[in-house]
């Protein structure tokens, strides 16, 4: 029954097709997302996983196969589905306060006016922007804009949150702040997160589960549960023996499938540092 | 480069008034008692100014008609020409269907399409109006096509992913940001536009200031004709000053986001 899922992947393949050109990106990838998981989608830059993300969202239609969103196929974009893209700087409005932005997409059948302001600062709020409504976008920093495209997703109320690399533009500690302040926000309010990567450690710091995505076209290499404490911590959950484990079986999958040759004389690279 | 401080108040208006000052100055003292029948003193026109066109009845004989021509013919530009470049710049199939016609009026350059605009309409209002349409229309089509057609590719995506309604991505979406870019084509409709209201009335028309400053040089009264032509700069960067007043206004969010980020 594919309603059990709240996301069900069901041979999904995508080719793009440029004049004689044919590029087959995905092909037969299968997996599943249920209510209130914490999955990430991690895989090497150019892999597919934005294509992935665009077929989940009905932004772009797959070649073959099929997404089922709360048990319906995915056709074009559904109303309880956000996505998070990766450059802030063309997701924001820059023309509108950031207040304006979050409520823009706030259609009037689901959310009368009168209750918008409230749900725009609780957004805010979720997101640590208190009172930032009336701020352009370009006037904050590259981590505040992503954090108020993120207020802007939470503020729609999805059921499911996709996020295409959120974080791939922001320097490293703020980074870091972001990705605590995300699963700090997932955990609180229950949410349903489908989280692009091609950070390994991202992945499996945040995950409850990874799913790989390697080899051309893209298929799943493996859907790994992340059997770590469900308190994540920068400095703890990185420093356990099995977080290690983890990442070096991620990086050997993906390794595995770009230099086939090469996978037993490959050494696992030294982590990223916690500043 | 840019200075990096610009000069305000006093010190601005000195830096932008001392050269029209000195010309008319020069030209006042240069011309003053002038006998050369193309050259009359600059008092003589000025006087001739104030007596046939503020104190006169002219303003109202001549100068209004073709204000009111100017703006109904612009105006009708700006609403056509926004209003369909919207449409085709959304649209590819609109585009294709019409972009070889396009193509074909925008090359026509539009003073060539008076003499069949005058068989068809007559002298008039209604073919100096047509007129300026004709020529205008075309960049600002040109420019909101290009414009619209610019918008980011993940942007669009947002837009698609939020479900925003056709008529928010029009006003929230398209329009903002194509604005810089129609703002653009309507300058080059403003000037085609004030071009087209002289040369439009020097031959189709039996009043306004076109067929002034035409009339006047036929008659031999150069002092008229002068008048004409000062009347003529002055309005026409009076409607360019008015113009760059509102594009300010309109574009403010990309002029503060540039001084924010200083980006070019
Ligand atoms: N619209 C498109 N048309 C043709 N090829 C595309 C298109 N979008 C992406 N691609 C190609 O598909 C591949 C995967 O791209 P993408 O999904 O963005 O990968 P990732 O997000 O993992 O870096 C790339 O080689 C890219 O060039
Ligand atoms: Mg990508």
């Amino acid at each position: 029954m594919g309603a059990e899922h709240l996301l069900d992947l069901q041979d999904l393949g995508k080719t793009y097709s440029t004049g004689a050109v044919r590029a087959r990106i995905l092909e037969g990838v299968e997996f599943t997302v249920d209510r209130g998981e914490f999955v990430c989608v991690v895989g090497p830059s150019g892999a597919g996983k934005t294509t992935l993300l665009k077929c989940i969202a009905g932004l772009t239609a797959p070649t073959t196969g099929r997404t089922l969103f709360e048990g319906e196929k995915v056709t074009e974009p559904p109303a309880k589905l956000a996505v998070i893209f990766q450059d802030y700087s063309r997701s924001l409005l820059p023309w509108l306060t950031v207040a304006k932005n979050i409520e823009l997409p706030l259609q009037k059948a689901r959310f009368p006016a009168r209750e918008r302001p409230g749900i725009i600062a609780e957004a805010l709020a979720n997101v640590g922007l208190e009172g930032k409504g009336g701020v352009y976008p370009w006037e904050m920093s590259g981590g505040m804009q992503q954090r108020a495209a993120i207020a802007r997703g939470l503020a729609y109320q999805p059921d499911v949150l996709l996020m295409d690399e959120p974080f791939a533009a922001v320097d490293a500690q703020t980074r870091i702040d972001l990705e605590d302040l995300v699963l700090g926000m997932s955990r609180r309010l229950g949410m349903t997160v489908l989280f692009v990567t091609h950070d390994i450690d991202e992945a499996v710091y945040m995950a409850d589960r990874v799913v790989v995505l390697s080899g051309t076209p893209a298929a799943v290499a493996r859907d790994i549960t992340v059997d770590l404490p469900g308190e994540r911590d920068q400095v703890q959950t990185k420093n356990l023996p099995r977080y290690g484990e983890l990442r070096a079986e991620v990086f050997g999958l993906i390794q595995a499938a770009k230099r086939p040759a090469m996978q037993r004389t490959e050494t696992v690279p030294a982590r990223r540092m916690v500043p | 480069m840019m200075a990096t401080t610009t000069p305000g108040g006093w010190r601005l208006l000195l830096l932008r008034g001392w050269l029209p000052v000195t010309l008319v100055a020069l030209w006042w003292t240069l011309s003053a008692g002038s006998e050369a029948l193309y050259f009359p003193p600059l008092q003589e026109i000025l006087t001739t100014l104030v007596d046939e066109w503020i104190l006169g009845p002219r303003w109202r004989s001549d100068l209004l008609p073709s204000l009111a021509n100017f703006t109904i013919g612009f105006g009708t530009s700006v609403l056509l020409g926004t209003a369909l470049g919207v449409l085709l710049g959304m649209s590819p199939v609109m585009r294709a269907l019409f972009a070889p016609v396009l193509t074909f009026f925008r090359s026509l350059p539009s003073p060539a399409l008076i003499p069949i605009v005058l068989g068809i309409l007559g002298l008039g209002a209604g073919m100096n109006v047509s007129l300026i349409v004709l020529g205008a229309v075309w960049p600002i089509l040109l420019n909101t096509i290009d414009g619209v057609r610019s918008v980011d590719t993940q942007l669009r995506e947002m837009v698609r992913s939020y479900r925003l309604s056709r008529r928010q991505i029009i006003t929230h979406v398209v329009l903002p940001s194509a604005g810089p870019q129609i703002f653009a084509g309507y300058r080059i409709g403003l000037q085609i536009a004030i071009i087209l209201i002289v040369v439009s009335e020097m031959v189709g028309a039996t009043h306004g200031l076109g067929y002034y400053v035409l009339e006047s040089q036929q008659l031999f009264m150069i002092t008229q004709t002068w008048v004409g032509t000062i009347l003529l700069g002055i309005i026409g960067y009076l409607l360019t000053l008015i113009f760059l007043r509102i594009e300010r206004r309109v574009l403010r969010w990309q002029i503060r986001m540039r001084q924010a980020t200083g980006a070019s």
